[in-house]
């Protein structure tokens, strides 16, 4: 890609600036001094609960049912990351195992 | 054994799934940057000073289809906006946390989330320094991984299609240990739930939002039962 240096730098860090506003806000709308209200601190308790289970969904956006193969190396990946981690409670088996699993259920199974 | 190196040999176990996803995830960055023309220096910089793995992806293909450095900007919120959930529930835990705390505000990506927010912080260990060595081992697997696939680049033979199912894996993995240590499931339901829906509705490059609109709607008109069976 033909960029100058100069081009760059702005663009990464129009990027930087992005990410980190978007880090950042909730830290600069509580500082340090001021009291976080009641409302705020029951979403801090129950948020990152709700949150994981959204960036499993985010993983797996582009995935389609209707498509071939109907998203099926997910479906068995995750199955089998379920299985094996409440069987073994060994999440380097667990991820390990899984992503091993996906890679050849994509590239020799569901080709 | 002094506070800092007892904090380091806690944190180091509870990133080892992150270094997993990170080296290799960060090593495609690095393919994917090399073969775009860019040199191991600009690699460096956008994954110590970007360091928002998804974004970095997006920005390649941003930067392929012209310059638009506003767009990119207004992009990066869409696309990181699910931060705004993190720095939340990190209120309270970066509390007092003194001159490290705007480097661990910048180094909350959604994996070192997702360890602080899965892991009790060990009682003989200072929390400050514990915080600090998950997110700077983090970053430096990322760090590591990118210069690593710029350096290794078209040496790498083998093929690596699929990989980055690692992360969708550490996820379901965080959100079975999640599962398991509470009784109550109704948060974790409410979060699968709207962003199922969401995704439906809203296609998958515009869902994040409306989900998190979602979540925030449910958790207040559930806020009675989701706290009900709550240990903590």
């Amino acid at each position: 890609m033909n960029y100058t240096a100069m081009q760059l730098i702005i663009f990464f860090s129009l990027v930087m600036i992005g990410t980190m506003l978007t880090r950042a806000l909730p830290f600069l709308l509580f500082p340090e001094k001021k009291k976080i209200p009641t409302f705020i601190k029951y979403l801090a308790g129950v948020l990152p609960y709700t949150i994981i289970g959204m960036l499993v969904v985010y993983c797996l956006k582009d995935i389609s049912y209707t498509r071939a193969p109907h998203a099926l190396p997910e479906m068995i990946s995750v199955g089998v990351i379920i299985f094996l981690h409440l069987w073994k409670n060994n999440t380097i088996l667990s991820i390990g195992g899984g992503t091993l699993l996906y890679m050849i259920l994509i590239q020799y199974v569901f080709v | 054994m002094t506070n800092k190196k007892a904090a380091f040999l806690a944190a180091l176990p509870h990133t080892l799934p992150v270094f997993t996803g990170y080296l290799v995830l960060g090593t495609a960055y690095g393919i994917l940057m090399d073969s775009k023309g860019f040199s191991i220096l600009w690699i460096l910089l956008a994954s110590v000073f970007v360091y928002a793995g998804s974004m970095q992806f997006v920005a390649v293909a941003l930067l392929a289809s012209g310059f638009d450095p506003l767009g990119a900007f207004l992009m990066t919120l869409m696309v990181n906006a699910r931060h705004l959930f993190y720095g939340i529930s990190m209120l309270g835990k970066y509390r007092g946390i003194g001159k490290m705390k705007p480097y661990l505000i910048f180094a909350l990506t959604d994996e070192t989330f997702s360890i602080l927010c899965s892991t009790e912080i060990p009682e003989n260990v200072e929390r400050k320094w514990f915080l600090f060595f998950i997110s700077f081992l983090d970053h430096i697997y990322w760090i590591t991984g990118s210069i690593l696939g710029g350096v290794l680049g078209s040496m790498i033979k083998f093929n690596t299609k699929g990989i980055d199912f690692v992360l969708t894996a550490l996820f379901v993995v965080i959100l079975i240990n999640q599962w398991k240590s509470v009784t109550n499931h109704l948060p974790a339901v409410i979060g699968i739930f709207s962003a199922v829906i969401c995704r439906v509705i809203f296609g998958a490059t515009n869902f994040i939002l409306p989900a998190m609109i979602l979540i925030l709607f449910f958790v207040t008109v559930f806020k009675t039962p989701m706290e009900r069976g709550k240990s903590a």
